[in-house]
């Protein structure tokens, strides 16, 4: 009887406002069968978390063109942590140094994504690496 | 890991004490479970239904477009500036195709984040085709149970005939817009007839008049209040006194908003709480109350003959009778009947 979806939160955290990116990654995430709550732009982290919080995600995927990726993305992490949602899957898009990636990973953040990324990575990555309760 | 799997799966117990006492994340949680239709949800809701019934549900409906998002938003500030707390439950359609969805309602939102009092949860429908999912009711018992006040219940963006929002809430608002349809809409069975409150949302656009217009004039056909006539193609108001009939009925008013900046919202939350206070002085509340209560055991009761129905036969095992019936030695009705006879 049970019937469990993958919901996946989709933001843009900071104050650049290009969301077409986002919008195309929530348009993928809903054609692969996912929940996806599209909270849109100029978020905060604590908005981001807690909306998180509520929806009860499994992935939270943050679009960041701005620059200020480490300091938003980090910060995510940590407000998700200390409100108990530990197993959330924090996964960054947009343009990110290569030499950030592995700072952000080390923060917290499961994956990142460069732009032209094939739809079927990223969907791949959460169907392997989201934690499903049989 | 199992640390980490006891931080996933509390128990129901402290589940249940978590909702009740505010813990958020708990309370997240239990909707989960109550939405996934886990095998534990019915001990969850049953251990929450006690505590339920005492806040003040109230539905949005209406096309999509017409603003009931932002709508839900300004009705919701409305509520925390008198102090009240707001649960609101979002619903978006799900892809018939894939499975998945895209609940976009929290774009409208952002003006109620980061207060404590307000708990927003979005809801894909899952299949279901009256408006609503299949365990929004359920949901919307543990949002109460949680002790929030007033519980926003919003639509997927509606046609002409998914009227069950009105078994769920007990007050429903259904939200039109201007350039919809003309009066013949107006006069048509289904979603009207459910409206406890009329409101044309987005009324400083151009046409606003004549939806008011076609809808009071469907509202007058039905009885009381002002008349209508049409004087060289144009509708006039004819004023007629019209008395203070609360005691006689409740009369279903339309609504003038704008809900993006505000405009008319304080007027239809004080309407929406007068019909709360005519719901609960005349005895209708109990009525409305007996009626979502008998819809909700006799879905529970439906979902679980089917469990069972389903459980009882083999799978494989209709194949041969299909193939029976195709050929007509059979036919779907006698062997629908037989079947249940030796279950």
């Amino acid at each position: 009887m049970s019937e469990r979806k993958i919901r996946v939160l989709v933001a843009k955290p900071g104050l650049d406002g290009h969301d077409r990116g986002a919008k195309v990654v929530a348009r993928m995430l809903r054609d692969a069968g996912f929940e996806v709550i599209y909270t849109g732009i100029r978020q905060t982290p604590q908005m981001i978390a807690e909306a998180a919080l509520q929806e009860d995600v499994d992935v939270v995927g943050l679009s960041i063109l701005s620059g200020a990726h480490m300091t938003l993305c980090p910060k995510v992490v940590e407000l998700l942590r200390a409100q108990g949602q530990d197993n959330v899957l924090v996964i960054v898009g947009g343009i990110i140094p290569e030499e950030d990636v592995e700072k952000l990973k080390a923060a917290g953040v499961a994956a990142v994504f460069g732009p032209g990324t094939p739809s079927q990575e990223y969907v791949n990555f959460i169907l392997n690496n989201v934690k499903v309760p049989a | 890991m199992s640390a980490v799997e006891t931080t996933r799966r509390p128990s129901i117990a402290a589940l249940v004490e978590g909702v009740l006492n505010g813990h958020r994340l708990h309370l997240a949680r239990a909707i989960s479970r109550v939405e996934n239709q886990e095998d534990d949800a019915g001990e969850l809701l049953a251990a929450l239904y006690p505590h339920s019934g005492r806040g003040h549900i109230i539905g949005v409906t209406g096309a999509p477009g017409t603003g009931k998002s932002t709508l839900v938003t300004a009705l919701a500030q409305s509520y925390r500036n008198i102090g009240l707390t707001v649960g609101i439950v979002a619903i978006d359609p799900t892809s018939p195709f894939t499975g998945g969805a895209l609940l976009g309602d929290r774009v409208r939102m952002r003006s109620l984040a980061g207060d404590p009092g307000v708990f927003v949860r979005s809801m894909a429908t899952r299949g279901s085709l009256g408006g609503l999912s299949k365990t929004t009711g359920d949901v919307v018992t543990v949002l109460d149970a949680a002790g929030f006040e007033r519980i926003l219940v919003e639509t997927v963006g509606v046609g002409q005939a998914e009227v069950e929002i009105a078994s769920t809430a007990h007050t429903t608002l259904v939200v039109e817009a201007p350039g919809l349809g003309d009066e013949v809409q107006a006069i048509k069975a289904g979603i009207l007839e459910i409206a406890d409150i009329l409101v044309v949302n987005k009324a400083d656009r151009p046409g606003a008049d004549r939806t008011i217009r076609a809808l009071e004039m469907m509202l007058e056909i039905e009885g009381d209040g002002a008349r209508y006539v049409r004087h060289h193609g144009q509708l006039l108001r004819v004023e007629s006194p019209v008395e203070d009939d609360e005691e006689a009925g409740w009369k279903v008013v339309v609504m003038k908003t704008v809900a993006t900046d505000g405009t008319g919202v304080e007027a239809l939350r004080q309407r929406i709480d007068a019909h709360r206070r005519w719901l609960l002085e005349s005895g209708e509340l109990a009525m409305r109350e007996q009626l979502r209560i008998a819809h909700t055991l006799e879905n529970i009761l439906r979902a679980e003959l089917n469990r069972r129905i389903a459980s009882r036969i083999r799978p494989g095992s209709l194949d041969a009778l299909v193939e029976r019936i195709r050929r007509r030695e059979s036919d779907p009705y006698s062997a629908a009947a037989d079947l249940l006879a030796h279950l």
